[in-house]
């Protein structure tokens, strides 16, 4: 548990969702038989309390960074002024965290009462409040302190998100408010630029297994690396002799070493048990396209503009409360297509509808989701389409506000 | 009243009476359904012997059966096991919970013992006693062509229980087993050879919105899980997708668990049996998983196995015929035996005599156990009586008497502590470490630790115990947790709940069966696992090492899951601890 709870303290700052030193450093708190932490905190005495109020082995308590920590206090105050939620619309919340519960004190009963019902919430006290500081986020996890770390990055992702897909749209309808334009302007400057240099990667043609497992954590540690991903999560595949190599189902893509299962596409073996959620999708697309890599991330601003629809046919629209699973229209942002689909396999699975996509284009956003991008033979193709949409996106995403300010 | 329809069916099988118990909403709510209230029943003739004519036999629904509560179709079954003297109880699948809450009733208990054999008949509040004289002896195939029970739900024995095994199941609707624990030989000695349910009713939703919306949710997060409704997931493969990870991981037990590697494992999986028998999907009654796999043999349906029979008939008897597991499946379910102990027991037999199987010996072997012929008698004792009878009791690799199910426990620590821990004996299912150690859900654990395990298995205990009572499959929460079955039960009772609270229910719910088996005589002197698991490796390759379990650390895992639990340091419930937990402390 010590070990543990030092690795998701590391993997916060890694993922610029906090700092090594400051208010901004996180606290994780593991519970075995005794309770041991990251760091000595004054915050442990309340969370000591919480930790004592639920059936739980772990905390994890942040105070996001910029510019999560101003977006997330925004959203918070909004919350609070009305039921006291946010309620992002991304798919990883609607599928996994359903809404982000919002307090305005760091008290423990209040945390306790809100934790037994939602894997997170959010404390934002107000601004004049001097004894605590906030927003800060508390996540629970019942396995393990990794529970929380995801819950704490899946809050930052989505807010960002919400924020943006949200001023967007209210630019659109010409509802922005001066808060709004004020919380844009100050975030901007907070915001990391995509890196555009393309790194270097194995060559294909890949000589045998050992060289493609090493493919695949070499993938996924670039796409970690380039910020591609929200909470580590993606997928990442690549067809080698008849057989699918791809990530394992919750596996953080810096660290797939050992975390990669070889999937016979004849179906001989149930080795995909442990595979990714989106195996069949990823099969589905090699079958159909031929290529051999196939890369999956959460870079933020794809996932922003597959949820920006012209306000006035949105309103139109009968899908206009299902857009992730049921949207008739053909979209793209330039040439790449967006399309709905929830994750894995059922009825209004994504693997239903990307693979037809990514028959058109080297790349596709799923609504609300992520972005795949596909290479012929290696991953440095994939790579390079991730990075270039991803790029464009960005860019385009500020044109459109440009248009309106 | 929403959810529950607060009525009991107790029958008296030596008066052949029967009475109406009605509970208010207040015991509902604190012990659920399923386990949890078939606990109470439990509890109430805790020191009694399992063949006691007043010990009872609880069947039970939930408040979400009958609902369209995801995975709801499950009944819980409770009594006290004969083969381990400990509580036992078996989660079985099929449509007998959503009949018996159609018929109006959350649960039947069973007492007393009938002079001759019996089948009981309900049809909604109309219970009737039928002779089944002529059924006794017979077969669980005939008996269900003989009653044809048409929409009825039909659970029965067969003759492994009328002829004393230990470990005789009882099966529900031909195809679901509630194995483990010795139920079917609880119904033999009370004379019940069928029970029939079938209601006209409905379960009454406080709000069938609310319930569509945390359905969807539910349903959202399976079609997320790879394991569940992936193309290798249960859904198209059974639980047998499972064979290929634990050879793949180093830990299907071979050779009576003398090894963890069974070299004809990969040309012995799931796919094979698709090859051959073609199965399709069947479940519970409602289950969108439809995990239950039947195939078909000669235009004739047969019951494809289950992980642990694919594994157990073959690895851990030695044996390499698939049609061998599906004949010996099919032995097993006919005559109302469970395969795990059943198979166990038989390694047992191959380790202490050195003689190898052939298909044909193993399965004339089932049949005697089955009719209690010659050698069967003995076996039919379980693995632990056979080994200490033939002078080798550590031939037997069995937790507290149980048979231990297809998981090796130096593959998965987690597993190792569950199955020492477990209030049924040697067990998977209370703890499933194997949903975080093998699957990843809710995230991945290091499977070779003990760090953090203590607390993770009392959690999940406390978790398991109150799926049982709602009652929902545990194969759901692969995918789904406690977060969206609390929006679940406030949707169908109209109580307001979540999830810390639905555990604190589970707590108390395992909590009294710790103090079931205490008053039993069991202590932490039986919550340990057979010593070849710290003295012997496993078969390690494919750079996974596989070193036996240092039983320091076990030793000390398990006195922190004491504490945790609230045990003291022999394991045994405390006062404070019951009492915190609103339980009865003195019988």
């Amino acid at each position: 548990m010590e070990q543990l709870v030092h690795k998701y303290s590391d993997k916060l700052i890694q993922a610029m969702l906090a700092d090594t030193f400051g208010p901004t450093q996180p606290l994780v708190g593991g519970l075995d038989d005794t309770l041991v932490w990251n760091r000595e905190a004054e915050e442990t005495d309340v969370l000591k309390k919480v930790f004592n109020g639920l059936n739980i082995n772990s905390l994890v308590f942040l105070r996001p960074k910029e510019p999560y920590g101003s977006i997330i206090r925004f959203l918070a105050e909004t919350a609070l002024k009305s039921n006291g939620l946010i309620q992002p619309k991304d798919c990883e919340t609607r599928t996994f965290l359903h809404d982000f519960p919002v307090i305005n004190e760091f008290c423990p009963d209040k945390i306790i009462h809100t934790l037994k019902k939602r894997k997170s919430v959010i404390i934002a006290p107000p601004k004049s409040n001097t004894d605590f500081k906030g927003p800060a986020i508390i996540a629970h996890g019942i396995v393990s302190p990794e529970q929380g770390f995801v819950t704490v990055s899946s809050v930052c992702f989505a807010s960002f998100v919400k924020f943006f897909a949200d001023y967007l749209e209210a630019l659109q309808k010409g509802v922005a408010t001066v808060d709004e334009h004020h919380l844009f302007n100050l975030v901007i400057p907070f915001l990391e630029p995509i890196q555009t240099a393309l790194p270097k990667f194995i060559p294909s043609p890949f000589p045998d297994e050992e060289t493609v497992y090493s493919a695949i954590i070499e993938a996924g540690q670039k796409t970690v690396e380039y910020r591609l991903v929200d909470s580590f999560f993606g997928n990442v595949s690549y067809f080698w002799n008849g057989i699918i190599y791809i990530s394992q189902t919750a596996s953080s893509l810096d660290e797939l070493s050992g975390c990669i299962d070889p999937v016979p596409m004849d179906s001989s073996t149930s080795a995909g048990l442990t595979a990714s959620s989106e195996l069949c999708a990823h099969m589905e697309t090699i079958c159909r396209t031929g290529c051999n890599a196939i890369l999956h991330g959460h870079p933020k601003f794809s996932v922003i503009l597959s949820m920006d629809c012209a306000p006035l046919k949105k309103a139109r629209c009968h899908f206009n409360t299902q857009c992730h699973i049921k949207c008739p229209e053909k979209r793209f942002v330039d040439r790449t297509p967006i399309v709905p689909g929830e994750v894995g396999t059922g009825p209004f699975g994504l693997c239903n509808t990307l693979p037809l996509a990514l028959t058109q284009a080297d790349a596709a956003i799923v609504y609300g989701h992520g972005l795949f991008a596909i290479g012929k033979n290696n991953f440095s193709e994939a790579f390079q389409t991730l990075l270039e949409v991803e790029t464009l996106c960005y860019n385009t995403y500020f044109e459109r506000v440009q248009n309106f300010t | 009243m929403y959810g529950w329809t607060g009525n009991i069916l107790v029958i008296d099988l030596t008066q052949k009476k029967v009475e109406t118990e009605t509970l208010g909403l207040d015991i509902l709510n604190q012990y659920v359904g399923g386990k949890g209230l078939g606990g109470r029943y439990l509890r109430q003739c805790a020191t009694m012997p399992w063949d006691h004519p007043d010990m009872v036999i609880c069947i039970f629904a939930g408040p979400l059966s009958a609902s369209i509560s995801p995975t709801s179709g499950r009944t819980h079954i409770l009594s006290k096991s004969p083969l381990t003297g400990l509580v036992g109880d078996s989660s079985v699948g099929g449509k007998l919970a959503t009949r018996l809450k159609r018929a109006d009733w959350d649960g039947i208990v069973i007492t007393g013992i009938s002079k001759t054999p019996v089948g009981i008949s309900i049809k909604d509040h109309v219970v009737e006693f039928k002779d089944a004289k002529g059924l006794w002896g017979l077969d669980i195939q005939t008996v269900h062509k003989k009653i044809k029970p048409k929409n009825a739900s039909l659970l029965s024995i067969g003759p492994a229980a009328e002829n004393g095994v230990r470990y005789a199941s009882i099966m529900v609707d031909q195809y679901f087993a509630a194995g483990r624990s010795g139920l079917g030989l609880c119904l033999a000695r009370k004379k019940v050879k069928y029970l029939m349910v079938d209601g006209t009713g409905h379960c009454k939703v406080k709000d069938p919105k609310k319930l569509k919306t945390a359905r969807d949710d539910i349903l959202r997060l399976t079609a997320a899980s790879p394991a569940l409704m992936g193309q290798f997931g249960f859904t198209c493969l059974g639980t047998g997708a499972v064979y290929d990870l634990m050879d793949n991981r180093r830990m299907m037990p071979t050779d009576n668990f003398c090894r963890t590697r069974f070299e004809p494992a990969p040309r012995l999986n799931a796919a094979a049996y698709t090859r051959a028998w073609s199965p399709k999907k069947q479940g519970c009654l409602g289950c969108h998983i439809l995990c239950k796999k039947i195939g078909t043999e000669n235009n004739v349906s047969i019951a494809m196995p289950e992980f642990e029979t694919m594994s157990h008939f073959t690895a851990l008897i030695g044996c390499t015929d698939t049609t061998l597991v599906v004949k010996a499946n099919e032995i097993c379910n006919h005559f109302g035996m469970d395969t795990i102990s059943a198979a166990s027991t038989l390694a047992c037999r191959r380790e202490i005599t050195g003689i190898d199987y052939t298909s044909e010996t193993v399965l004339s072997i089932l049949e005697d156990i089955a009719f209690g012929k010659g050698e069967g008698k003995l076996l039919g004792l379980g693995a632990e009586q056979y080994a200490k009878q033939m002078g080798k009791p550590h031939a037997a690799m069995a937790v507290k008497g149980m048979e231990l199910p297809a998981y090796d426990p130096r593959g998965a620590y987690g597993m190792a502590l569950g199955y020492a821990l477990s209030t049924r004996g040697g067990c998977h299912l209370r703890a499933y470490p194997i949903s975080h150690e093998i699957f990843r859900k809710p995230v991945a654990t290091d499977r070779f630790t003990f760090s953090g395990k203590a607390r993770i298995i009392k959690i999940a205990e406390d978790l398991n115990a109150v799926v049982d009572s709602l009652i929902a499959c545990k194969f759901t929460f692969f995918a789904a947790g406690l977060e969206e079955y609390a929006s679940v039960y406030e949707a169908v009772t109209g109580i307001e709940t979540n999830a810390q609270e639905l555990l604190q229910k589970g707590e108390r719910i395992y909590y009294n069966e710790r103090i079931i088996n205490a008053l039993n005589g069991f202590s932490a002197k039986d919550d340990d696992l057979p010593n070849r698991f710290f003295s012997e490796a496993g078969s390690s390759g494919n750079n996974i090492f596989i070193p036996p379990i240092d039983r320091t650390e076990f030793l000390d895992a398990r006195k922190k899951y004491y504490g945790v639990r609230g045990l003291d340091d022999n394991g045994l419930p405390k006062k404070e601890t019951a009492q915190t937990l609103g339980l009865v402390w003195n019988n």
